[in-house]
């Protein structure tokens, strides 16, 4: 293991100043099951982690059917999945998280780290971007807020400037008559990376019959979690038909631009991206209807 | 240059307290400067389970926890699986089964099983393969070690 020191971050300004200091040498530790790895393995260099654990905003969960879903950017994602109101509110988001490696990776890994190591792969953010969660970023000159979906610009690279961390994550209460799915297709049954990833979330009218709104995301298609804007605004106002979701599907297998990877070829990435936005549609149809 | 910390910590129910390298994984404190060396080193980054110990009850990896991390809170081990009157039921029912061979990975599973069985008494055998998923054995095949850890649930409920 390379050597660098390890403080723990006494306020989020001291967070943020030590980090602006660090001339791009201090990373925020959270859970650890990335970062933790790629130090050990050379992929990034340190001259100093932060650990942001003890801080009580990043710890942060609640859940209120008005306000609204607020997690803190380094609560363990089984705090999140354990939690009876939040997998009722958000079964496509908990379905995402429940899939990020083993217990012993649940007791660690928070979705703060899923989108600051900005994996193209990540699980959580197709998610997250289907529910229009918001980023609260805390940073030299104050917080500000940023969709999800602008969060990932690169593999590996966020939006975040000198001296910034992502604090929160916040996600809109859902609306009623809607559902969200998570779906991912990997060669084995569990403990993999996705070869591709569907996220999808769709409010209906009250007779559940039409798209009143939807979103779509896909991940492991693109440098970065793709939100496919054009497939979920091809939805509104149609009826809810095999007709409109295949077309949503073909608009989000046309945004898809994979690459051929040991993990899958960029034709069977292309073909799974309809497959899945498809099965993601039509399993947040059916919870939409059941709610 | 880095300078050493020093880290207080309840391992196994006994205050400890101990100096480290700020970069040191708590596996490596564990093993290499408390002497605790039934937690195993397997893969190193997070894929195997065989380094699994608790942390505040929580099954973690301790490969991926860096020492200093651990200050002011409760580490268990394998070493603090069984109790002051023998083996711990699912020890014996390891051996009962012979859900081992070469034995590496088990401290691991037997952890890892502990933390399940807290939570969930009476699993079912696909709550146990599903919970075991992040521990990997190149020797048994899993079915053993399957079986061991549902025969345990049955002794613990029969010794309630």
């Amino acid at each position: 293991m390379q050597a660098f020191d390890y403080v723990r971050a006494a306020s989020v300004e001291d967070a943020v100043a030590r980090l602006a200091a660090s001339g791009g040498q201090a990373y925020v530790l959270s859970g650890g099951t990335d970062l933790i790895v790629q130090l050990r393995e050379g992929r990034r260099s340190a001259r100093v982690v932060v650990d942001v654990k003890g801080l009580p905003e990043f710890g942060d969960l609640s859940y209120d059917p008005d306000m609204g879903l607020l997690i803190g950017a380094a609560t363990p994602c089984w705090r999140i999945a354990a939690d009876a109101a939040i997998a009722s509110a958000f079964p496509g988001l908990v379905e995402a998280i429940s899939l990020i490696g083993g217990v012993q990776i649940q007791g660690r890994a928070s979705i703060g780290g899923n989108l600051c190591n900005a994996s193209p792969a990540a699980d959580s953010i197709p998610a997250l971007i289907v529910h229009a969660a918001v980023c609260e970023i805390a940073g030299p000159s104050g917080r500000r807020s940023l969709p999800v979906e602008e969060f990932c610009i690169a593999p590996g690279r966020t939006a975040l400037q000198p001296g910034e961390l992502l604090v929160r994550v916040f996600v809109p209460p859902p609306a009623q008559h809607s559902g969200a799915a998570y779906l991912r297709f990997i060669p084995r049954n569990e403990m993999d990376i996705a070869v591709v990833g569907a996220g999808a979330a769709v409010t209906l009218d009250s007779h559940g019959e039409r798209f009143v709104a939807a979103r779509i995301a896909l991940g492991a298609v693109a440098p970065t979690p793709l939100y496919v804007a054009e497939a979920g605004a091809a939805l509104a106002g149609q009826p809810v038909s095999p007709d409109a979701i295949a077309e949503a599907a073909r608009l989000a297998r046309e945004a898809a631009r994979p690459i051929d990877d040991l993990r899958g070829t960029a034709a069977q990435r292309r073909h799974l991206s309809g497959v899945l936005v498809r099965r993601a549609l039509e399993r947040a149809v059916e919870r939409a209807r059941a709610r | 240059m880095t300078s050493r910390v020093r880290v207080e910590a309840q391992i196994n129910g006994d205050p400890v307290e101990f100096l480290c390298e700020p970069y040191q994984s708590l596996l490596e404190v564990l093993r290499d400067v408390l002497g605790l060396t039934g937690t195993k080193e397997g893969c190193s980054n997070g894929n195997c389970g065989a380094c699994n110990v608790l942390l505040d009850g929580v099954l973690v990896n301790s490969c991926l926890v860096l020492a200093p991390e651990v200050h002011g809170h409760e580490v268990t081990t394998i070493e603090g699986i069984a109790g002051s009157d023998g083996l711990h039921p699912l020890q014996q029912a390891f051996l009962d089964h012979a859900a081992l061979q070469c034995g590496i990975c088990t401290p691991g599973f037997i952890v890892a099983a502990r933390a399940l069985l807290d939570r969930t008494p009476h699993p079912t055998e696909q709550q146990v393969r599903h919970w075991l998923a992040g521990n990997l054995c190149r020797c048994t095949g899993y079915d053993k070690i399957v079986r061991a850890v549902l025969a345990a649930a049955d002794m613990m409920e029969t010794a309630r």
